[in-house]
């Protein structure tokens, strides 16, 4: 029985890089002062084809491709024809199942409807636009150069042109965004014509732009509290509104859920192309040299770009499956993990943090409550 | 050629005392003993200039790195006079500078005819010092006043001439000038010991009397017992007696240090050397005692014996509870060098299993925990010191509390805490900070000196358990370095004192609970439950603090329960490095410790006993 396998694409391109963003991506300048996205990137896609024939060689799966998902960076930087000819590789190589999720995130400012279309055309199927927020002040300290109102258009059209999937990405608890603030953006986000939300607490990343400008007291990062708040304020209206968690920063309409995200919570297979990309075959995790030159170097001189690999052990395949599973509404099964585990979880299941009812059927699966406290229960669980 | 070879000098065993001059060096911590000392071996050939090296004879690591001495060690040197041509036997007995040992300090004294008193002359006489030269004094030691360090281009040596003359009554001209360091005046110094100091007086035909004024564990050896003989002889021969037990050991060596061992056949009288029994404790060999000969013993004891007392006691809590065997093997260790360290086992609610600890002082507290975690390796809690109580209780029954944990919280009669009388010496500009600092701490001044025109003695009566915590750092602070303490037991006096305890959750944790005068109180209290505010992280339910007297509370603060712990994302490449974050999450939640069903992480214990002072010296020890 061999595995299917996942494909994420990573396209390590922005025009500019935002104050809050830790990602592997590089603006033109960085890489080579004054030059544009389309000299730099010139190759790139001949690179991605390069790793994925070695996946090809080195993953002896017969099943075809159940998901793929390119992102970034900003993978709408790319012409939608170099973006097929990845495609067109992996599906002559690997086959593409019948109900392949194609997924691409994208900047809702460098879309048009024409290049929608022909996004679509090659086969991508799934959009997932980077909104953020609906504040122009939100906006601004996230260093994000969007008009709101680009986002009503970029949706707009995703539908017209036949994406039956389109999703928001949002950030909340950024410096300065009140609860109202954050109403506001949840509100605009709910008139969008879309099926899928994803919500993120603002995470502080050493090393960016915004830790400095914490570290230098020049922004405040909201209190926990009223993150936790605007959690609830969120999956309260993202409700009403027909929207289900099914993971903990993650809502969809029914059939709405991004299959390639439950792959990597599953602990599904999946190939990471590009550089600093990560790569998981069954219980063995690789990872990509991170930056686009020694990347392409490599792949120039016929080598593996694989930098480090780790093979997890029994337990630590297991604290993953916990940490993960958790984050999901089934959550995990009561008869999978060890009596004292149980036992220590006792004083969640009266505080609220677990559900009774669930409990009493054999799983352990989070309220609302618990859902924000996931990580301190996964510790308790793994102590 | 003053210095004598070696094998034509006077032996031991049958060396006359009209030959023999036994002397010790009063100095304080940095005035340059060692330095003077290491001198005297050079000058006197019993090290060779090859095998020199600087503090020859302080043997441990951290009376080297310190620069100070905590164990007195005995050199025999050879010496011929330079003004009468003469053989002498000089022994120089080197005594421990610091107030915590006084006891030690006396017991060496009382192995001497004469003392050193040796001042750097471009600081002048430190607390420590006076009170060790008022000891000599007392025990009618013959002070050769010497000024150290007259190469420093600060030096000031007629000020302090003039003050040392004061002091003990000669005149300024009679102080020697000597360096230690470049070896100017020491020549004439080892003169002026032989004509200055008498020798010694005893009688050879009584049975034996030998004062034990140091005893040294050595790994190889077992205990070795440095003596001085004050009537009779000593040797390999004789099966020897402890006065102050009556147990007898066989002799297996005698010998004198020059400054390696020499072994001899026997010690006479006003000899000063070691015997080794076999003996593997040191408290089988107690400094004070009198040795005496099993077959012909003495009837009198030499005077001044004393039990060491404890002074200060402190909880020593390992850090990682499977480390309580290693504490327990450590501390019977160092107890095998140190007959002045009590200590039994103690269970914290919050701390685990330790060892309630007792010390002479201050200073001796922070060697013992210094040795335990160097050479055992040991990572240790010290709960903050406490002195001795007597506790008078409402039923006329009387208790004596080493720890606040233990203190009655039923209804209390009297408490009575330990009294010590403390002289500070300091530059006068300092008179009004001092005065003050000593008036906060419910001292009461006895009174004041000039020793020169800007220099003064002040002298206060003040509780111990001022002086305790953190005295010294604040009169360092507020003098700019410049004062020097010292202070003795003077007995005790009867306190308005209660106990605060600490609850987390309505549940007290032992390791906080702090005895103080009752109008301190209060502040101890808002001190110690902001400081756990702050320490201490949100837990999954709020968490009240409280500080509390008996059942009354009289100060608290809350922690609100957390309410988010959860990281936003986790994709692809977040999993390992969750995964890993987690790892380092759970090693973190191991180490912390439970309170009821408070999470209270180490550095929170840690941090909350510390007071800002040792925080300050942990960052400087962290640069230097």
């Amino acid at each position: 029985m061999t595995r299917p396998l996942s494909f994420y694409i990573h396209i390590p391109y922005c025009v500019k890089r935002c104050g809050y963003c830790d990602f592997n991506t590089y603006t033109p300048g960085e890489l080579k002062p004054g030059s544009d996205i389309a000299q730099v990137s010139n190759g790139y896609i001949d690179l991605l084809i390069q790793e994925g024939k070695i996946a090809r060689s080195d993953v002896k799966t017969d099943k075809p491709i159940p998901t793929i998902f390119f992102g970034g960076g900003t993978p709408t930087l790319m012409e939608p024809v170099d973006l097929g000819r990845v495609l067109n590789s992996l599906e002559t190589d690997f086959g593409f199942a019948s109900d392949i999720e194609i997924t691409i995130e994208a900047n809702p400012d460098t879309v048009s409807s024409a290049k929608l279309a022909a996004l679509r055309e090659i086969g991508i199927n799934r959009i997932s636009f980077g909104m953020q927020s609906a504040v122009p002040h939100v906006l601004a300290v996230l260093d994000r150069t969007h008009n709101p109102e680009n986002v009503i258009k970029a949706t707009t059209w995703a539908r017209e042109v036949g994406f039956e999937q389109v999703s928001v990405d949002l950030i909340y608890g950024a410096p300065g965004e009140s609860l109202e603030d954050w109403e506001d953006t949840i509100d605009a986000a709910l008139t969008l014509p879309i099926t899928h939300i994803s919500a993120y607490a603002l995470i502080v990343e050493s090393g960016t732009k915004l830790a400095a400008q914490v570290k230098r007291g020049e922004v405040i990062i909201p209190e926990d509290d009223q993150t936790a708040d605007k959690y609830l304020m969120a999956d309260e209206k993202f409700k009403k509104a027909g929207f289900n968690w099914y993971e903990l920063s993650n809502w969809a309409k029914p059939k709405g859920e991004c299959r390639h995200n439950i792959a990597y919570w599953e602990g599904a297979d999946w190939w990471g192309l590009g550089p600093g990309a990560h790569s998981h075959l069954n219980g063995k995790r690789f990872w990509n040299v991170k930056h686009p030159t020694a990347y392409r170097e490599s792949l120039e001189a016929e080598q593996s770009p694989v930098m480090d690999s780790e093979k997890l052990t029994l337990a630590e395949i297991e604290s993953e499956r916990v940490m993960l599973e958790i984050r999901l509404p089934r959550g995990l099964e009561k008869s999978s993990l060890s009596s004292p585990s149980l036992a220590r979880l006792e004083s969640y299941l009266t505080g609220g943090q677990i559900s009774q009812e669930q409990w009493d059927q054999g799983r352990i699966s989070l309220t609302i409550s618990g859902r924000l406290m996931a990580d301190r229960i996964v510790r308790e669980i793994l102590l | 050629m003053p210095a004598i070879d070696l094998a034509k000098a006077p032996q031991p065993g049958s060396t006359d005392p009209a030959q023999i001059r036994n002397f010790c060096i009063i100095a304080h911590i940095d005035h340059g003993k060692s330095t003077l000392a290491d001198r005297m071996l050079g000058i006197t050939e019993v090290v060779e200039l090859r095998n020199m090296r600087a503090q020859y004879l302080d043997r441990m690591d951290i009376e080297r790195e310190r620069g100070i001495t905590i164990k007195s060690q005995a050199v025999r040197l050879p010496w011929r006079s330079g003004i009468d041509g003469q053989e002498y036997i000089l022994n120089m007995i080197d005594t421990p500078g610091h107030v915590d040992f006084t006891y030690e300090v006396s017991r060496s004294l009382a192995a001497c005819e004469g003392a050193v008193l040796l001042v750097d002359c471009a600081q002048g006489i430190e607390a420590q010092t006076l009170a060790n030269l008022y000891l000599a004094m007392e025990n009618n030691l013959t002070i050769i006043p010497v000024l150290n360090k007259i190469d420093l281009p600060a030096a000031q040596p007629e000020k302090f001439a003039e003050e040392l003359a004061k002091l003990i009554g000669c005149q300024p001209e009679d102080c020697l000038r000597v360096s230690g360091k470049t070896g100017a005046g020491v020549t004439e110094l080892l003169d002026q010991i032989v004509k200055q100091i008498p020798a010694p007086v005893g009688d050879a035909n009584a049975p034996a009397r030998a004062l034990i004024f140091d005893s040294v564990y050595d790994t190889y050896r077992g205990v070795v017992t440095y003596v001085r003989v004050v009537d009779g002889h000593l040797s390999t021969r004789d099966q020897i007696q402890m006065f102050s037990t009556g147990v007898r050991h066989e002799m297996l060596e005698v010998g004198v240090i020059s400054p390696e061992p020499v072994v001899s056949k026997g010690l006479g009288v006003g000899e000063v050397g070691y015997v080794i029994t076999g003996v593997k404790d040191v408290r089988q060999s107690r400094v004070g005692d009198t040795i005496t000969t099993y077959h012909n013993p003495t009837k009198k004891a030499l005077a001044g014996y004393k039990d060491p007392m404890p002074m200060v006691f402190s909880g020593l809590f390992p850090l990682d509870g499977a480390e309580y065997p290693m504490l327990r093997e450590a501390l019977d260790k160092l107890q095998l060098n140190d007959a002045a360290l009590v200590y039994e086992p103690e269970t914290s609610a919050a701390l685990g299993f330790g060892f309630r600890c007792g010390f002479l002082g201050l200073l001796h507290m922070e060697i013992v925990r210094e040795r335990l975690e160097r050479e055992a390796g040991l990572s240790l809690i010290s709960t903050a010191p406490s002195v001795v109580y007597r506790v008078v209780r409402g039923d006329g029954k009387e208790l004596i509390v080493t720890n606040p944990s233990e203190f009655p919280n039923d209804k209390i009669e009297a408490v009575f805490e330990p009294i010590v009388r403390a002289t500070v010496l300091a530059p006068a500009e300092f008179i009004g900070a001092i005065m003050e600092l000593c008036q906060e701490r419910r001292g009461a001044l006895l009174g004041m000196d000039y020793l020169s025109e800007d220099r003064v003695e002040i002298r206060y009566t003040l509780p111990l358990a001022e002086i305790v915590f953190d005295f010294f750092d604040q009169l360092k602070s507020k003098t700019r370095g410049y004062a020097s303490l010292d202070y003795e037991p003077i007995g005790e006096a009867e306190g308005d004192l209660v106990k605060v305890d600490i609850l987390l959750q309505s549940e007290g944790v032992d390791a906080f609970s702090a005895i103080v005068h009752k109008d301190k109180a209060y502040a101890y209290g808002v001190m110690m439950t902001g400081k756990l505010r702050k320490l201490i992280p949100r837990q999954q339910f709020e968490v009240p603090i409280q500080a509390a007297i008996g059942s009354r509370i009289i100060a608290r603060e809350s922690i609100r329960a957390i309410r988010k712990d959860v990281l936003a994302k986790c994709y692809g490449g977040d999993i390992s490095r969750k995964r890993k974050l987690l790892e380092k999450q759970k090693e973190g939640k191991k180490r912390m410790k439970m309170v009821g069903r408070v999470e209270v992480p180490q550095e929170a214990f840690i941090a909350a006993l510390t007071t800002d002072a040792d925080v300050d010296k942990a960052k400087a020890k962290a640069k230097g």
